[in-house]
């Protein structure tokens, strides 16, 4: 049955459709509305303000490009009922009967459908109409007897995250996961991008050096335990400066005092949105981008994505005509962009940006005037090196041919030293206010000086480093070779500039229809049949059906046969 | 509100990084940078600014350190060299379920066993900083309002208020009841807020008080719970100070009424702590939210991911927090110790003439000095306060900074120094008190 509730705003008033369109109320996708709570609260036209229409649109994925030439709209009733102005009520009747006719039609037709079986997971971002239903009925009914007292719409936002497939994989996989002896039948998780392979290494290291580190020379736990600056330590400070530039192969030096750490890459780019934007303004981000950023960047701050789409005949880069348009069409909708976000590699395709296509960035960034944040955490993840060169943002900071305040690196221990448990990341920026503003904000979230004091002895120790940049690359490189080669028995593709823990993989030639649905069946397939969790494109905005991230850092070698047997199954 | 800096050249800023609401120019912090230029020290700087205005906990630091020494296999790697594994990688935003289930039982062990705590609702944050803020978010939109007593926390104004936009409307107490929250003030309160145009969506309220030093009657307590069941509003019990209460029967927690009223209404409540001040140990960063409502637990724990907790810091404290012997101890030698500096500082302060709020909690006390104001207002606070900087050394925190509305109180902490260090502070005021009476007599004797 329908999903979508579309009202087709019929072009009659102009000018109300313009005053709508300036507040934001025409996206180009179709709106999520905030479902009602768990219990059946009934929801006032004052807990229903402004803010809670607010909020939705900025839940749509505003797709920049394509937008459809019939207006295709969703008017969040209940806020434009709150929203002053009669010129804005005026449209609203006619809206409002309108729908109720389509509900009206709706309802009669799905009781004469057949018994319905047990409706899918819904498509990220919609929400079935009955929860709708109930929401504009509550305009006109009196406060309810239950008096719970709400939440506020931000977290409202934050509750409905789960229905997207990313993180429902997620979630089945950590519930049911593969376990040779106990769990054969267990899901084999694809979707997270963790590295197990050399866990084995840091582990040694550890053991080895424990004992003497959690107190320090002394055996004290004087300093540990005290407050200490929100940023960081100055020795991880550099110690981590060290090890940037060693992990990018020396080609960059790192500056300890521009560093800043928090617990994570996650607060790291939220902090940098609080700073670098207001509630309201946008970032532009190239698509496919992964799917955490939603997250980190619209939950909290208000901040909106604009997407860029790439494509696959240009292998997924960066295409600056795309950037010039995104640019114009936020313009358009009246939302003021204050940066660009890009991941280098790039994530969930891989690749990396190549000099060029990085100046051409630069250039639009001066021009408009606007901040580059590059998240660089996958950076020595990067396979071989005799292949394309790794240019990180730190190279066009330290030269001085684009002015350096309005350019940012995100980065983190994360991926490259595969301790995710110890959150730890990294903020780098040589602008000032940046630096000022961050030194405050990282009270909200620093890293346990526990980790910090653990983590300067291992970082420090350069000739471990060495050997494990080594020895991981050389195990990521063998595990991409044999997943690789791998798929392309099974007579699948993946994109060949693929860098970090994952392949970007082509099964568009699997998918019926050719669209987001199929795309969607075929991971419903692939997670249910063949009891793997991969990540569908869709999650990651990708404009392109049929792409699926793939994560093989999560296996042993010879769980890749079992991991190829079973896609084979759903194909 | 914010000032907006033009940027000539490169892209702006938003009004969050550049705002003043992060408040650190104000007097509170101010003291702090002059103790940071002239710090005082026992040996090498005897003549120094003695630091009296951190809340921190040092008095039993010893314990903590005696405990990991002689338990080093707690603070490594747990009984199994695997478990690093899942240590390393874990980032799940539950948290470790044995380190939920030591903090828990932990809180339930500070009040004595008169309250039950279930893992399932304890959500982590990297410290009690971010918990409230954390909190802030799930529970009100920008431009929304908080109702908090004042005095209040000087740092409230930032966490509370800075990123989220959210407002903080005082409920404003006073000497004349020893600053408990009436019903009065409260109604007050949330109407000169909705005078506003604010909607309120909460209360929140330290308990035991920071900066008073004294918990919360029951009575008040359950004034206050019936205020936001009627208001159909939130509240929030920041009780991070519940294990520094110097005798364990004076302390009533939200917990406990709840309880006894058989959790009806409940939803509405929650409560932050964190270990930072307790157990002394502010740089591991820890803190959590306890919530009796579902909606809000899930919430605040996907949200959590902007602040989580490192897994080798849980692993750590979930085996420290479990031992049930080492805790018991602890808590009751901590409180000992504090109840002790409290005399001492009582004491001290009346012996120069200063008398202070009875106090029962925390690591301060609400000190008044309004009689010795030459003006009775807040500029007559501060430039008592600045001569205490400067003649005597001492940085305290002035009560404007906390929002009180009667001038003339000052918040000193007692324990984060040693007892010769205290000795020092006091023998310092007190002779600057006496300096100031023999002044005094001289001039009217003139």
């Amino acid at each position: 049955g329908a999903k979508i509730i579309e009202i087709q705003v019929f072009n009659k008033n102009k000018e109300i459709i313009k005053t709508l369109r300036e507040r934001g109320f025409f996206p180009t996708r179709p709106l999520y509305t905030p479902s009602s709570t768990t219990t059946h609260h009934a929801r006032t036209m004052k807990q229903n303000s402004e803010q809670t229409s607010i909020s939705n649109l900025q839940e749509t994925t505003a797709g920049a490009t394509g937008v459809t030439t019939d207006m295709r709209v969703i008017v969040p009733l209940q806020g434009v009922v709150q929203g002053g102005g009669g010129l804005v009520l005026g449209s609203i009747i006619p809206c409002a009967l309108f729908y109720f006719f389509q509900l009206y039609l709706k309802g009669k037709s799905r009781s004469d459908d057949d018994p319905v079986t047990p409706t899918p997971p819904p498509l990220p971002e919609i929400s079935p109409p009955l929860e709708r239903v109930h929401s504009i009925r509550s305009i006109w009914s009196p406060r309810g007897t239950n008096g719970q007292a709400q939440v506020s719409s931000r977290a409202n936002s934050v509750i409905k995250q789960p229905d997207s497939p990313h993180y429902v994989g997620l979630k089945r996989a950590s519930e049911d996961p593969y376990d040779e002896s106990s769990n054969s039948d267990g899901i084999i998780q694809l979707g997270l991008d963790e590295n197990k392979l050399s866990l084995d290494l840091v582990q040694d290291w550890l053991v080895e050096h424990t004992n003497c580190l959690i107190f320090g020379q002394d055996l004290r736990m004087n300093g540990i335990t005290t407050y200490h600056p929100f940023d960081g330590l100055s020795e991880l400070k550099m110690a981590v400066a060290g090890f940037m530039s060693q992990a990018m192969e020396g080609r960059v030096l790192f500056d300890p005092s521009q560093i800043f750490l928090t617990s994570g890459a996650t607060p790291a780019v939220e902090m940098l949105a609080f700073c670098l934007a207001d509630s309201g303004n946008a970032f532009l981000v190239p698509s496919p981008y992964f799917p955490d950023l939603d997250r980190d960047i619209k939950w909290r701050t208000g901040v909106e994505i604009i997407h860029v789409p790439c494509r696959s005949s240009d292998n997924f880069s960066l295409n600056t005509t795309a950037l010039h348009r995104a640019y114009n069409q936020a313009k358009k909708r009246g939302l003021k962009v204050q940066g660009v976000i890009i991941s280098n590699p790039s994530n969930p395709v891989g690749n990396l940006l190549n000099r060029e296509t990085i100046y051409k960035l630069l250039d639009f960034a001066t021009e408009k005037n606007i901040h580059i944040i590059s998240n660089e955490i996958l950076a020595c993840s990067t396979g071989n090196e005799s292949q394309q060169e790794f240019v990180s943002m730190a190279e066009i900071m330290n030269s001085e041919e684009y002015d350096r305040n309005r350019l940012h690196i995100v980065y983190g221990l994360s991926k490259d030293l595969s301790l995710p448990g110890f959150r730890v990341g990294v903020v780098y920026s040589f602008n000032q206010n940046v630096m000022d503003a961050s030194k405050k904000l990282l009270r909200f979230s620093s890293v346990s000086s526990l980790a910090q004091r653990l983590l300067i002895s291992m970082v420090n120790d350069s000739r471990f480093i060495r050997k494990f940049l080594k020895i991981n690359s050389e195990r990521v490189e063998r595990m991409r070779n044999l997943f690789v080669s791998g798929l392309k028995n099974l007579g699948i593709e993946c994109m060949e500039s693929s860098r970090g823990f994952y392949c970007w993989v082509d099964m568009s030639g699997f998918i019926r229809p050719y669209s987001e649905k199929g795309e969607f069946e075929l991971w419903e397939k692939l997670l249910n049949v063949g009891k793997i969790n991969a990540t569908p494109g869709s999650c990651c905005h990708c404009i392109e059906p049929g792409w699926f991230r793939f994560c093989f850092t999560n296996l042993k070698e010879k769980e890749i046969p079992l991991v190829m047997e079973r896609i084979r199954r759903v194909l | 509100m914010a000032i907006e800096i033009v940027q000539p050249s490169v892209a702006g800023l938003s009004k969050i990084a550049v705002s003043e609401t992060h408040g650190e120019n104000s007097p509170y912090f101010a003291g702090w940078k002059a103790y940071d230029e002239n710090p005082y020290h026992e040996m090498h700087n005897p003549s120094g600014v003695i630091q009296m205005g951190l809340a921190e906990n040092q008095v039993s630091f010893d314990l903590v350190e005696k405990y990991l020494e002689s338990n080093q296999e707690a603070a490594s790697w747990g009984k199994k060299v695997s478990g690093f594994k899942e240590n390393a990688l874990f980032q799940d935003y539950h948290g470790l379920l044995s380190f939920r289930k030591a903090m828990a039982s932990f809180m339930e062990q500070v009040r004595g066993g008169k309250a039950r705590f279930d893992p399932e609702r304890v959500v982590l944050t990297a410290g009690a900083t971010a918990a409230n803020e954390l909190l802030t978010f799930v529970l009100a939109d920008p431009g929304d309002a908080l109702l908090v007593p004042t005095p209040y926390y000087p740092g409230f104004d930032r966490d509370l208020r800075w990123r989220t936009g959210v407002e903080i409307v005082p409920i404003h107490c006073e000497s004349s009841n020893n600053f408990q929250v009436t019903p009065q003030a409260l109604e007050s309160a949330y109407d000169h807020a909705t005078s506003m145009n604010m909607k309120v969506r909460g209360v929140l309220i330290t308990n035991p008080s920071n900066p008073l030093g004294a918990t919360i009657q029951r009575k008040v307590l359950e004034e206050i719970l019936d205020f936001v069941t009627r208001k159909n509003i939130h509240l929030v019990s920041d009780e991070i100070y519940s294990g520094s209460v110097f005798h364990s029967n004076e302390f009533v927690s939200i917990a406990e009424v709840l309880e006894s009223r058989n959790y009806k209404d409940s939803e509405r409540c929650h409560i932050v702590y964190s270990l930072s001040k307790d157990l002394g140990l502010p740089g591991f960063r820890v803190g959590t939210v306890y919530s009796y409502n579902d909606q809000v637990v899930t919430t605040a724990r996907r949200m959590s991911s902007f602040t989580l907790i490192s897994s080798q810091t849980q692993l750590l404290l979930a085996s420290m927090l479990s031992d049930n012997e080492f805790t018991e101890k602890y808590i009751k030698i901590n409180r000992e110790r504090l109840r002790k500096r409290y005399e001492t500082i009582v004491a001290g302060l009346k012996k120069a003439g200063i008398e202070c709020l009875k106090g029962n909690a925390g690591l301060f006390c609400w000190m008044n000095l309004s009689p010795y104001l030459s003006e009775n207002t807040k500029s007559g606070e501060l430039e008592i306060w600045k001569t205490i900087m400067e003649e005597v050394r001492l940085n305290i925190s002035p009560g404007s900074s906390c929002r009180c509305s009667e001038a003339g109180w000052f918040r000193v902490c007692f324990a984060n120094m040693s007892e010769e260090t205290l000795e020092v502070a006091l023998s310092r005021l007190h002779e600057f008190m006496d300096r100031r009476r023999r002044d005094r007599n001289l001039l009217s004797v003139l």
